[in-house]
């Protein structure tokens, strides 16, 4: 489904990262891990075509990025870091603008959503202004945003920031029946214990890898007994800030 | 080729921005008809009540006549009798007179002469000082000998009132501020939100971002116009003597193109503040100054008038003192008609070309 190979992004004579090799499956649920500044951002951002590579390959279902963005485009949904659905649109309408710009019929497109904007209690809040939604409803709200056109490929940088972790849960409930419907998620987090969601992680630091495969295996590897332990074990720090 | 129904998307949430956003409708509405009445009134060049010293020495039936004649006018108001005891010089240096009028001893008999002395210090006022006054001599039928032709010929413009030609430059000059800020602050907004973003992830084409940003700022430039228009029209009694239908048609190209400058700025702007810096910067001075609003493009130095065909206001100048005080049409007006269309099709060409559809 994704394919990098050699990927660098260069900002000046920074990297922010530095020779990232992926091979992500269909169905699969790949994390991104690391503390802040990392480059998990700026990962995300070039595998969904945000930002141009500095250097090496991205492809995905085996089209160049670059060469075929317009049709790579329809195939991925994306949730971006930063809160950025339209504060002063009301959620259905929100909902209805991704629509118009994916060009799908909304009605079917809500109608097929409905199982998931039940589980999310979002049904009874679709009149409501944006704004006046809380953090955990407006983040639910962007994961359906970015649905609306059913992308088999969908990003989540940081979903489940600045929420509780009781809709952590139902958040990653939602995540888990996508990727078992056969859609491929890529997710960053700064939860360790949602890495463990994960079927496979990446831990990056200063823009390179510094471990790579599934959880389960990765605390076996690194004799750890849980992610967080792992996580600082892996980046040599005992008290990295996350 | 751009898909309508993404254009018709970006456009109605474009629309609800615009009804949701108080900072939108203060800009649309609130900010014209402020400039409207303060630059309005503080660019009113028109002379009225101009101080006027009389040194009757006749006081016979015919200087009355003539004082009264003055006097009856908006234009002159009489200098205080106690004020008479100075100098004409001196009241001019302390701005207690703009102008003096001396009658001699047998005006009316054997004298028809009078003296109207102006004070030039503002050439601009002075000449219009002259005009009225000698407009009001001859209306009395009585001779003068200022050595000055009366017959001095005002088209268009016949009481020279300045109204008549700031209030179609206001037009110009709001219309073309207003409508840049509207869509380079819209599209700027986005980049600042992140909600770019989203959009750039999606398969949405510059093209296709660009028209649904102008087309619904499209109809509010125009309903702004009408807004001053009608307030220009009402609060300084400028006439509308073409037709309303060309208006609208040409008015329609002058807010195109003050969008498409808009939208311009927003392909280098990266905040709103640096677009709403932009869009003022290459809006106000420019059409104040190189309009032909505040000076004739005839008498600019030849480089400067090379420099107004690139001023969209001056196109729209000719156009809507055409159309408000000499009531052209169509024909008399396409060119700059066509020159707007040039300027907004090239414009909505290198903003598509820039609008850059990755982040950097
Ligand atoms: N446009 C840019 N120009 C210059 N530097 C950038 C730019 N974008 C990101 N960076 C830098 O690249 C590094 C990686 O940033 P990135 O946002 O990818 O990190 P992250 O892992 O997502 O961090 P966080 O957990 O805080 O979201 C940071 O040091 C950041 O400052
Ligand atoms: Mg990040």
């Amino acid at each position: 489904m994704i394919h990098t190979s050699h990927l660098v992004k260069q900002f000046g004579s920074f990297k922010a990262v530095d020779e990232i090799n992926l091979e992500i499956g269909r169905g699969e649920i790949f994390g991104f891990l690391g503390a802040n500044g990392a480059g998990k951002t700026t990962t995300i951002r070039m595998l969904c075509g945000l930002l141009k590579p500095s250097s090496g390959e991205i492809r995905i279902d085996n089209l160049d990025i670059i060469k075929h963005s317009e049709q790579i485009k329809h195939k991925l949904g994306y949730m971006s870091q930063k809160f950025s659905l339209y504060p002063d649109l009301k959620a259905i309408e929100n909902l209805q603008f991704y629509a118009g710009i994916y060009r799908v019929s909304f009605e079917p497109a809500l109608k097929r959503l409905e199982p998931i904007l039940e589980q999310f209690g979002l049904s009874s809040i679709l009149k409501t202004l944006t704004q006046d939604l809380p953090m955990g409803y407006k983040q639910r709200l962007s994961l359906v945003a970015a649905l609306m056109h059913d992308p088999p490929l969908v990003f989540l940088d940081e979903p489940t920031s600045g929420v509780d972790p009781q809709a952590r849960r139902e958040f990653w409930q939602v995540i888990n029946d996508l990727a078992q419907s056969g859609k491929t998620i890529i997710v960053s987090t700064h939860f360790m214990d949602e890495a463990e969601y994960c079927h496979r992680v990446i831990i990056m630091q200063d823009g390179r890898e510094v471990a790579l495969g599934n959880p389960a295996e990765l605390k076996q590897e690194y004799g750890s007994a849980n992610m967080q332990e792992l996580f600082l074990k892996v980046l040599g720090v005992s008290d990295a800030k996350l | 080729m751009p898909s309508f129904s993404r254009i018709r998307a970006i456009a109605e949430k474009e629309v609800f921005h615009i009804l949701r956003d108080s900072r939108t409708l203060v800009i649309i509405f609130l900010m014209p008809l402020l400039q409207l009445i303060i630059f309005g009134y503080a660019m009113n060049m028109e002379i009225r009540q101009v101080p006027l010293l009389v040194d009757d020495l006749a006081m016979n039936s015919s200087s009355r006549a003539l004082v009264d004649a003055f006097v009856n006018t908006d234009y002159f108001q009489l200098v205080p009798k106690e004020a008479g005891t100075l100098q004409p010089d001196e009241l001019f240096r302390e701005r207690r007179a703009q102008a003096s009028l001396s009658i001699p001893k047998d005006f009316g008999a054997s004298e028809h002469r009078v003296l109207l002395r102006i004070d030039a210090s503002d050439p601009n006022s002075a000449q219009m000082i002259q005009n009225y006054a000698l407009g009001i001599v001859n209306s009395t039928g009585i001779q003068t000998d200022a050595g000055i032709d009366l017959r001095a010929q005002i088209l268009y413009n016949p009481d020279l009132k300045s109204s008549f030609f700031f209030v179609p430059g206001l037009i110009a000059l709001i219309l073309v501020m207003v409508c840049a800020l509207l869509t380079s602050i819209s599209i700027s907004r986005e980049k600042e939100m992140g909600t770019m973003e989203q959009i750039l992830v999606s398969p949405v084409s510059a093209t296709e971002i660009l028209f649904g940003k102008v087309i619904p700022y499209l109809v509010l430039g125009l309903l702004d116009a009408l807004i001053i228009l009608a307030v220009g029209m009402l609060l300084f009694q400028v006439p509308f003597r073409g037709d309303f239908s060309v208006f609208l048609l040409f008015t329609f190209l002058y807010v195109l193109t003050s969008l498409c400058l808009g939208l311009l700025v927003s392909t280098v702007a990266k905040t709103q503040q640096a677009a709403m810096m932009m869009a003022l910067g290459m809006t106000l001075l420019p059409t104040l100054l190189l309009s032909g609003y505040m000076f004739p493009i005839s008498s600019m130095p030849v480089i400067l008038q090379k420099l107004t065909y690139i001023i969209p206001a001056s196109y729209y100048l000719q156009i809507i003192r055409g159309i408000m005080l000499k009531g052209n049409n169509i024909a008399q007006l396409y060119q700059a008609g066509l020159s707007l269309l040039g300027m907004s099709v090239l414009m909505l060409i290198v903003a598509a070309r820039r609008f850059k559809l990755r982040l950097s």
